[in-house]
Order: C-alpha cells, then structure tokens, then sequence
C-alpha cells in the first residue's frame, strides 16, 4: 500500500523536474537568441568601422553592398600611419594621456590615502567634495575655464590656449576625483591591523603608505590608472575647445577637424582613423578587463 | 650623587622624549595629512570650485565682458524659443535615453545572467565594447552609417522594403537618432552595473520564491527589483547626469541640427560660448543643467552615505 502511494508520487515528481530542466534549455535558448540579437547592435558600428576602413574610396563611392568588402586593401591604414600630421595627433593623445595618468596619480593616491585613514578636521566633508566633483560635468566648466585660461595668459604671458599642454591642466578636473573616490573605497577595504601593525614596527605614514596600501591595493590602482587613461584619451570637449591649430589637437579632435574637409567625407580614411584611435583603450580592455570592470563598478558600489 | 643625576636624566629625557614624540605624531599625523590632501583641495578649489563660481559672474556679464547687466542674460534667454526649444530636447533626450538604456541593461543583464559562468565572462567581455570605444570615435561610425546617400541603414531597409529614411536631416529622426546613439553608448554601463547586481543576490531567495510558487515575473518584481533597487537608483541618476550634460555625440552626428531642434545645454552653450564668442551668454546657457545636476547630485549623495553607514 505505502509503496505503492510512493510508486505513485515518484514518476509525477521526475515529470515535473523534466519540465523544469526543460523549461531551463529553453530559457537558455531564449538568452542566447536574443544576446545575439543585441550582440549584433552592440557590434554593429565597431564592425562597420572595420568593413569600411578596408575600402578604398572608390568601393566606397561606387555604393555596392555596404556590408561586404570585395576589394580589401590596407591603403587607408598606410596612408595614415605614414602622415605626419596623423602620427602628431597620435602621439599628443599619447604624451597628453599618460602625463595626466602620472599627475592623476600622484595627486590622488596620496589623497585618498589621507582621506581614508587619517581622520582630520573636515577630512569628511572633503570625502563628500570629492564625490560630488566628480559629478560636475565637463560641459559645465568649458566656459569658465576657457576663460579663466585666457586671463591667466594675459597676466603671465605664458601661452596656454592652442598649446597641447594646457590640457595636463584641465583633465585632472575630470580623473582626479573619480580616482580619489575608488582608491579611498580600495585603502578604507584594508584591515587596520595592517597599518597598525606597521606604525607599532615603527613605519612613518609615508612607508605606511608605500609599501603597505599600495601593494594591497594594485587592483584598484590598476582600475583607476585605467579609468584616468581611457578618460583623457576619450575627451572630445576641452581639446575641441582649448586648442585649434593643427599640431597641436589631440586624435578626437584630429579627426573630425582634419579627415572632414568641409562637405567632403573620406569616409574610408575616417574610419581607418576612429578605428586606430579606438585601439589603445580596446586593447587595454581586451587585456585588463577585470581590472576595467572593477573600477566601472567601484564608482558606485564601494562608496 | 651621581646615580640620582643620571636617573633624573634618564627620567626627564624619556618624558621629554615620550613628550616630544607624542606630540610630534599628533603634529606629524594632521601635517602629513594635509600635505598629502593638498594638491587635491587645490585641483577642486582651482580647477572645479573657481570656474563654477566664476560662470556665475561671467553670466552677469555683457557680451563684451565689460559691463554687469546682472540677469540681462537670463530675461534674453527666457524671450527666445530656441532656448525652450533646448531645454525641451535636453529633458526628451535625458529621459529617453536614460529609460531605454536602464531597460536595455536590465534585459540583457538578466540573458548574461541565464547563461553558463564561462560563456558569461566572453560575452559580457563583448557586449561592454561599446562603452568602451571613445564616444567621439564611435559616433563618427555612426554618422557613417547614417550617411544620407550611401546610407548602410538605408541600404539594409530598402530589402524590406522601407523607404529611404532622413537620419539626420528631419527633426523627429535627428532626435531619434541622437537617443539611438546614446542608448547604444551607455546600455553597456547599465548593463554591468546591474550584472554585478544580479550575481550578489542570494539564490535561496528565489528557490524560497520558487517554493510559493512565484512565476518569474512575480520573482522579479518581489525579488530581484527589491534587491536592486540601490544600485538602480544609484545607476539611473548617475547616468542622468552625464547624459544631461552630453556633448560629443550631438556635436558629432547632428551640430544641433535641423535647425537647432536637436541642440542640448552643452551643445547649445558651446555654439553660442565659443563659437559666437558670446561667452557670458554662453556661460548663461550651462549654467541651467545646475539645478537637475544638484537634484541628482543630492539623491545620489544621500544613497552613497546612507549605504555607507548600512557597512
């Protein structure tokens, strides 16, 4: 009789989990069709840029399927990894972004390490300064500072406005307080015994500093140092409008300035040059993206 | 005698010593902190601080820059219809783009979540390029793709049998396009963001839901949004804010046209600020993203301590 009732209940039970380890595929097939889907719109122009960097401009002009290479050639990529102007933008971008890095860096690390540490008068209320800095968008402080930059030149007669250097002194308005915020998330993770047991052993705040935090707190270094580099290397607002010669502009800027002339769109050129452009923090990614997606949630999961 | 003077010695030199010390740290701690803060509080006081204040004053400034004209600027801004034009934009812009990336994100976040551990990392790893390619690159690509005549969006439509559609060049599809554009750059964000989530709630949770008898809809709305809900108001607001204050990709695929019906603050003030060379009026029209940027700004800080005491 008992067995019987148990008899009963066990094929109904493993029906059900058949059910439900089929409606578990299908869930999964359902995922995976519509990831593709938004893979595809995801992907859609990074792939683009790379379909059309290929052309040469008369595919291009010829308007045959846009989608599809039939004549592939490296032409556009030659010519602008042979035009000096092009290697120009390259290399500002590069001396701009890692200088800003090292500045970031060096003014953040410190700090945070201060702020997260030692409590001092208004060492909270500098915390939360900090935070809300960060929030203050680029497209607020053009103006002002485009300003202030120009008084500073006059008074000095230093040139600063057109000069590739001016923008080591605006970006840090962009990567310091971001870094700050996630390296004081990163120090305050680390257990105080540590830093005790170094101040016991007679450490100064400085070694403290140097060899204890930030070997612990690499990862979060590493994020942050990704963060400021992808950050100066994105800026499209100051250089656009803090420098206007040719030698002078970053690859954004470069770009738009001098691949479109007037109503004149090389687009294969244009292309080839967003794509080199998009390389270094692609890569970057591609390599570190732990790292990368660290910092990206950090920003609103450590505070 | 001389016992008791090497002891006084010895005495008075470790108080004087344990003294000196104690002192020194308290001075050392509080100097060496500000040092180390310094450079920071100057790049905010200098670099942040100073400009916005100093926006302030240049609004109050006539375009010359030589006589105060207190709200002047303000009272031009509010008789001219572009300006309500812009602040109509900037708010569809802001909030469309906002919902649908918020909802992209959550979607997707929760397809990425289905699928097996190892695939998960590769295919996040690929739906994150977006967010990752500066957007002054990527909005050329886009441009590109919307090219009037050789249009690969048009090309692709025309097999559908869909006419040739104006991307750029008619205001509901300029607009269209703009929040295509931005969605396509920021849902990658939300989707990170709420993956992260999503992994850091507990599974009993739902089995627990599951075992009630709770169909996945009734699992999200009980259980999942409850556990995220902080980091999806934190996220919406965050992202509120920077896409209030975009630039790039207007600049890039429209310059604010057709006919200034796609122009936002920033664009807006760039073109009046420094290409008109009107800087105070410029500085007028950016100064109108403060007051949702410190609404924002307040909601967000109040979660960020609030969450900061819970830890």
């Amino acid at each position: 009789m008992s067995t019987m009732a148990i008899d009963k209940a066990g094929p109904s039970r493993k029906v059900k989990y058949g059910s439900m380890s089929r409606d578990r595929t299908w869930a999964l097939r359902w995922s995976y069709f519509f990831l593709v889907l938004f893979a595809i719109f995801f992907l859609t122009p990074p792939v683009y840029m790379l379909i059309t960097s290929l052309k040469s401009s008369a595919e291009i002009s010829a308007a045959t399927n846009p989608w599809w290479v039939f004549h592939p050639t490296l032409s556009n990529y030659v010519e602008l990894l042979t035009s000096n102007q092009f290697l120009r933008f390259f290399w500002n971008s590069s001396i701009v972004s890692i200088v800003v890095v090292i500045i970031t860096m060096l003014i953040s690390i410190p700090a945070a390490f201060a702020l997260a540490r030692m409590k001092f008068w208004g060492s909270a209320t500098l915390a939360t300064g900090v935070f809300l800095t960060y929030l203050v968008p680029d497209s607020l402080l053009f103006i002002p500072l485009f300003k202030m930059l120009a008084l500073v030149q006059d008074l000095t007669g230093i040139t600063l406005l057109n000069r590739w250097y001016v923008l080591l002194f605006v970006y840090p308005t962009l990567t310091v307080p971001f870094c700050t915020w996630i390296m004081i998330g990163y120090f305050a993770s680390i257990p105080k015994e540590l830093d005790e047991a170094a101040i016991i052993d007679g450490a100064s705040w400085l070694q403290t500093l140097l060899r204890i935090f930030i070997p612990v707190a690499l990862p979060g270094l590493i994020a942050a140092t990704i963060f400021a580099f992808t950050v100066s290397w994105a800026q499209f607002l100051y250089p656009l409008v803090f420098t206007t010669s040719v030698d002078q502009l970053v690859l954004p800027v470069g770009i738009i300035t001098t691949l479109i002339k007037g109503d004149v769109f090389n687009w294969g050129q244009i292309m080839t040059g967003a794509l080199l452009g998009a390389a270094p923090p692609l890569i970057i990614y591609a390599f570190l993206m732990d790292y990368y997606i660290a910092g990206l949630t950090a920003g609103a999961t450590k505070g | 005698m001389a016992d008791v003077v090497v002891e006084q010695g010895r005495v008075g030199r470790t108080s004087q010593r344990k003294g000196a010390s104690l002192h020194n740290v308290l001075g050392r701690k509080s100097t060496v902190a500000f040092f180390l803060t310094l450079p920071l509080i100057l790049v905010i006081a200098l670099l942040v601080l100073y400009p916005a204040i100093y926006s302030v004053h240049l609004a109050t400034l006539n375009k010359s820059m030589q006589k105060f004209v207190g709200l002047g600027n303000f009272t031009f801004l509010f008789k001219r219809e572009t300006f309500w034009m812009v602040v109509k934009q900037s708010c569809i812009f802001a909030v469309t783009a906002v919902i649908f990336k918020a909802l992209i994100g959550f979607i997707v976040a929760h397809f990425v979540h289905n699928i097996p551990g190892k695939k998960q990392r590769k295919w996040r790893g690929m739906l994150l390029v977006p967010w990752v390619i500066p957007p002054a690159m990527s909005t050329l690509a886009w441009l590109w793709l919307f090219d009037p005549s050789y249009s690969a969006f048009n090309y692709t439509l025309s097999f559908f049998g869909i006419g040739p559609i104006p991307w750029l060049g008619e205001t509901f599809w300029a607009r269209f396009s703009v929040i295509l554009v931005n969605v396509w750059y920021g849902a990658p964000f939300f989707l990170i963001m709420y993956l992260a989530a999503l992994k850091s709630v507990p599974d009993q949770l739902y089995e627990a839901a599951a075992i009630d008898g709770a169909n996945w809809w009734q699992k999200i709305w009980y259980v999942t949004l409850p556990m995220m809900r902080n980091i999806i108001a934190i996220t919406t607001l965050f992202s509120l804010i920077v896409t209030f204050a975009n630039f790039d990709i207007v600049r890039i695929l429209t310059a604010g046209g057709p006919l200034d019906t796609t122009q936002l603050f920033a664009t807006w003030a760039f073109q009046v600020g420094i290409q008109s060379s009107d800087i105070p009026l410029g500085a007028c029209v950016s100064l109108f993203m403060v007051p949702i940027l410190a609404v924002a700004a307040i909601f967000i800080l109040r979660d960020v301590t609030k969450r900061g005491n819970e830890a």
